[in-house]
């Protein structure tokens, strides 16, 4: 049987279908949460997926992070369920403080969706260790809240930790600081990431299918896992 | 104090502000006719909004008949014109459905909210037919690019496509983006949505089964919209008009999205007997339309409908155009389970009123009856007006100043062709667009197989059989300024071959017919020659009208923007698998033209840039564009071919231009023999498309458009390694042999950089937060 892995839907969860998806191409079976219903259903990982929960009021994940469905979330993330936020689910870790920092308005005011490079920079999360050290990568990239912030002591800490799991390439797409774009927690287990890795897993729909491996990554960690 | 039915009979000479309303003398007369006594207020209130030009169409019915009568047989059509929107079968037990509206005036007031509730009333046209929303695409013209007035409208309306587009989470997978002069006091703002269903699902706007409920769900009504539709879309802008802000609605993609996933789920647990969206004329058009086309009697409390605002007066709540809003009719078993799932997705939901046979609608405030209709004298039977149209004066003397050699200095040395080029291509309307699709999500679903910048918008419906849809919407309207009749064929065509290159079967075509004042009779002259142009095309290609939307007086003063019919064609591929990009991808494949070049500049973009209008557009060739379209599909489908593109905009040079682009690897070409350089580079000549063939196809390819008497000239290879040769060692090139040699590079730098030049300033960021709090 493969690893199960939960996909919540958030009212305004628009890439949910595709986090399923990309699961399902992984090899894994997906399995939708709901946001008002207080139960993991069992499963081995949680997908965070993009959109606009709850219509992004008030901040962007603000409110999400109080949903049934993510006290268990994040109960379970603090005790090493892998966790990965895309997009609209990093903006709900960083609002639940299990990712440290925020994600603000783009520098440039705009809306931004195209095909970006990233290099990873960790291999050492459940979400990563698919990827080589240093490997760059094309998926795509959609927010209009993506500029990635945290203190500066809080930056230095997550580069001497090694938690910086992937960077932006090339031109800085929305003002993150440090070009980062995508964190995790201390263990590991945790991940946010902004750009779409759900959106790069076949060569018809996607610019390429450097996303897979997000996806293959958690699998095999579940496999060695007891 | 309320103007009920018993009032009105007790005072049948109360003055009523008809005229304010929009009603002519000769309408009010009629409607005391109808109801035998003076409409009450809230009557009056229904038979301006639902009898406005917008809403009833009634000066362009007669010449849409033309859409019916002329149908080509076919057995794809499964709900036609008449409804939400047309639903046509792609097999496999699926179905589609499509259609595109205008918002133009709501967008030129108010654009970020105009823009955006434009994308939401499609939307939700869409999904009252019982499909899920696929795909959007945005036709919109602008006037100059350099123009303050587009500087101000242009990057608000596409800040509101996005916001309301990229939250709702549907791709937009296309469009178009032109600036004219005729449309500097009157943008148009059009939008296109497409979904699909199994056969199964689709379901009507009727109010069927004496007993059952009427539900109104979604957001709560407010004051936002009243009046849109008879004062926005009826009236023409003047420079000292009255302020008309209040009368847009704003917009809220948050419950649209919940509203779209709760009308599915309703939708497919069986639980609607009809639906039907709330748009134009609100309330007054729902429960008018579900009536009329159901068992003919409906009776509401006006006084259940939940509000936003209190204060509303009865007739505010009519004709109210609070957006994402929906009308659904249940029977009593069902009314619990339907409740149920409305409160799942935390949409609010309240029964109005229930079905009868009494043939009337009737409509109750507080115990107190304001209305009493009969339903079909509001939604269908209004007035229909046969406008007096003749040719205007001036139009042969512009089809005489034809672009001739004499008339146009054309460039003819090598340097002066590779400057038109660059011209061309930097030029606002051939500009790279990626400023503004970029702020759209195109991938949001996972199925976009096609978007922006290729030929046409491609889309997966079925992940298992790989069953998919093409759809492109085109106009030039300078075609249709000098000749309505073609210009609309030529629309036509255009997206037809864009279907076509892409690799689908064209299969059904929507419209947004975007005029002036019908009641210029010039204006008139231009609607009837281009309704007609398209119906006898459509019949000649075979491929029905499924529905569209008519969009009149866009006009500054008394001067009409150009004829613009906006037409767009569906097309089917059974696998996207076999769809063809643009982009050419193999070194030494073969760069072929399809159809045959003359010279023809008038309405041209060359003869745009020189500022020039005038002559006869191209000349429309329906057998060719038929020929040519099966040929790029059996291409498509035999693997003969890696890349096409459709010739159009700014010729050939322009076009392998944007697929070099496209690809980042040059390629060598030269003039086939007999033909004047600067005409081959840069005619519009209609009927072509380009076709790259892997040297393995060639015998094949040719072969197919010998037997089936298409001409087809290779004039071109696609080359690498140029860069050396041509001097540009490194470089990716494109070589026109004993004419000119381009980087890839310069050509994407002045083809990228004029829309952020024109439109990426501080001083004309998006004025989204600003209008918005501004309502």
């Amino acid at each position: 049987m493969s690893a199960r892995i939960g996909v919540v839907t958030f009212p305004g969860s628009l890439d949910d279908v595709d986090a399923a998806r990309a699961i399902r191409i992984a090899g894994g079976t997906a399995v939708a949460l709901w946001h008002g219903d207080a139960d993991l259903h069992g499963v081995d990982a949680v997908v965070l997926p993009g959109g606009f929960s709850y219509g992004d009021y008030l901040r962007c994940g603000a409110i999400a992070k109080f949903a049934p469905v993510m006290s268990l979330v994040i109960d379970k993330a603090q005790v090493g369920l892998p966790v990965l936020g895309i997009c609209n689910g990093f903006q709900i870790l960083c609002e639940s403080r299990l990712l440290p920092g925020a994600l603000t308005r783009n520098d440039h005011q705009h809306f931004i969706c195209r095909d970006q490079r990233l290099r990873i920079e960790s291999t050492d999360t459940p979400w990563t260790k698919d990827f080589a050290l240093g490997q760059e990568i094309v998926i795509p990239l959609k927010n209009g809240e993506g500029g990635y912030v945290a203190s500066e002591a809080v930056l230095d800490e997550l580069f001497a930790e090694n938690r910086v799991i992937a960077t932006y390439q090339g031109e800085n797409p929305n003002g993150s600081y440090r070009n980062i774009a995508g964190i995790s927690n201390k263990a590991g287990n945790v991940v946010g990431l902004m750009p779409h890795p759900e959106h790069a897993v076949e060569v018809l729909t996607g610019p390429t299918t450097d996303g897979v491996p997000f996806f293959t990554s958690v699998l095999k960690s579940l496999v060695g896992a007891p | 104090m309320t103007d009920s039915v018993n009032t009105a009979q007790e005072s049948p000479d109360t003055e009523q502000p008809w005229a304010d309303l929009g009603l002519k003398q000769d309408e009010y007369e009629s409607i005391k006719e109808i109801l035998g006594r003076r409409p009450t207020s809230s009557e009056l209130a229904m038979y301006s909004v639902m009898w406005s030009e917008h809403c009833s169409y009634k000066s362009s019915k007669v010449h849409l008949r033309q859409f019916g009568d002329k149908a080509p047989k076919t057995d794809a059509l499964l709900v036609g014109i008449g409804e939400n929107a047309g639903v046509v079968d792609i097999g496999d037990g699926w179905a589609v459905t499509f259609k595109v509206e205008s918002h133009n005036h709501p967008s030129y007031v108010e654009p970020y909210q105009g823009a955006a509730t434009g994308i939401g009333g499609i939307v939700r046209d869409i999904i009252s037919m019982g499909a899920r929303p696929l795909a959007v695409m945005d036709p919109l013209r602008f006037g100059p690019a350099d123009a303050p007035d587009t500087r101000r409208v242009l990057p608000s309306v596409v800040a509101g496509i996005g916001g309301y587009g990229n939250c709702l989470g549907l791709p937009n997978i296309g469009g178009e983006l032109v600036f004219d002069e005729s449309y500097a006091g009157n943008p148009l703002v059009n939008a296109l949505c497409v979904g699909s269903m199994k056969h199964e699902d689709i379901h009507l706007a009727s109010a069927k089964g004496v007993g059952n409920l009427v539900v109104l769900y979604g957001a709560r009504t407010g004051g936002d919209g009243i009046g849109g539709v008879s004062v926005l879309a009826s009236e023409t802008f003047d420079a000292d008009g009255p302020a008309k802000r209040p009368s847009v609605q704003v917009g809220d993609p948050f419950m649209e999205k919940l509203l779209i996933e709760a009308t599915l789920e309703v939708l497919h647990a069986g639980l609607v007997e009809g639906i039907q969206d709330l748009g134009g004329a609100g309330i007054s058009c729902a429960t008018s339309e579900l009536a009329s086309n159901g068992e003919g009697g409906m009776q509401v409390y006006l006084d259940r409908v939940l509000l936003r605002d209190a204060s509303l007066s009865p007739e505010e709540i009519l004709m109210s155009e609070s957006q994402e809003r929906m009308c659904a009719v249940v029977t009593p078993e069902k009314i619990d389970a339907f409740m149920q799932l409305c409160k799942k997705w935390e949409v609010e939901a309240v029964v109005i009123g229930e079905v009868t046979d009494t043939g009337r609608l009737v409509i109750d405030w507080h115990g107190d009856t304001i209305v009493d209709v009969p339903p079909r004298s509001v939604a269908h039977d209004g007035p229909v007006y046969e406008r007096p149209y003749h040719r205007p004066s001036w139009q042969d003397a512009l089809q005489a100043d034809t672009p001739t050699g004499e008339r146009l200095l054309r460039p003819s040395t090598p340097d002066a062709l590779k400057q038109t080029l660059v011209d061309l291509i930097s030029s606002p309307n051939l500009a790279s667009k990626s400023w503004v699709t970029s702020q759209y999500d195109r991938y949001v679903l996972g199925n976009t197989i096609l978007a922006q910048p290729e030929d046409a918008g491609m889309i997966r419906v079925d992940e298992e059989s790989g069953l998919g849809v093409a759809i492109s919407t085109d106009c030039n309207s300078r075609f249709a300024k000098l000749d309505p009749y073609a210009g609309a064929q030529l629309a036509l065509v255009e997206s037809y071959r864009n279907i076509s290159v892409a690799g689908a079967k064209p299969l059904a075509v929507t419209n947004c017919l975007n005029f002036g004042s019908p009641e210029d009779p010039e204006v008139m002259w231009q609607f009837a020659q281009a309704t007609t142009g398209l119906a006898d095309a459509c019949l000649e290609l075979g491929i029905p009208v499924t529905g569209g939307n008519v969009s009149f007086y866009n006009q500054t003063g008394e001067t009409a923007i150009y004829p613009t019919p906006v037409v767009g064609v569906l097309g089917v591929i059974n696998n996207v698998d076999h769809r063809t990009p643009m982009a050419w991808d193999g070194d030494g494949d073969l760069i072929y033209i399809l159809g045959d070049t003359t010279d023809e500049f008038a309405g041209s973009e060359w003869a745009h840039l020189q500022g020039h209008l005038g002559g006869l557009p191209p000349k429309v060739d329906l057998p060719a564009e038929r020929l040519l379209s099966e040929i790029m599909v059996t291409a498509s489908h035999e693997g003969m071919i890696t890349a096409a593109h459709d010739v159009s905009d700014g010729g050939v040079g322009v076009a392998v231009t944007e697929m070099a682009l496209r690809a980042n690897i040059g390629a060598r070409f030269w003039i086939p023999e007999n033909i004047d350089p600067f005409v081959f580079l840069f005619s519009e000549s209609t009927a072509r498309a380009i076709a790259v063939i892997p040297r393995t196809e060639e015998f094949r390819f040719t072969e197919m458009c010998t037997a089936r008497g298409m001409s087809a000239t290779q004039f071109g290879v696609v080359d690498s390694g140029l860069g050396v040769s041509s001097g540009y060692p490194g470089e990716q090139v494109i070589v026109c042999d004993s004419q000119f040699t381009l980087t890839i590079d310069q050509l994407r730098e002045v083809n990228e950089a004029t829309l952020p030049a024109l439109f990426g300033g501080e001083e004309c960021s998006a004025q989204v937060s600003e209008s918005y709090w501004d309502q």
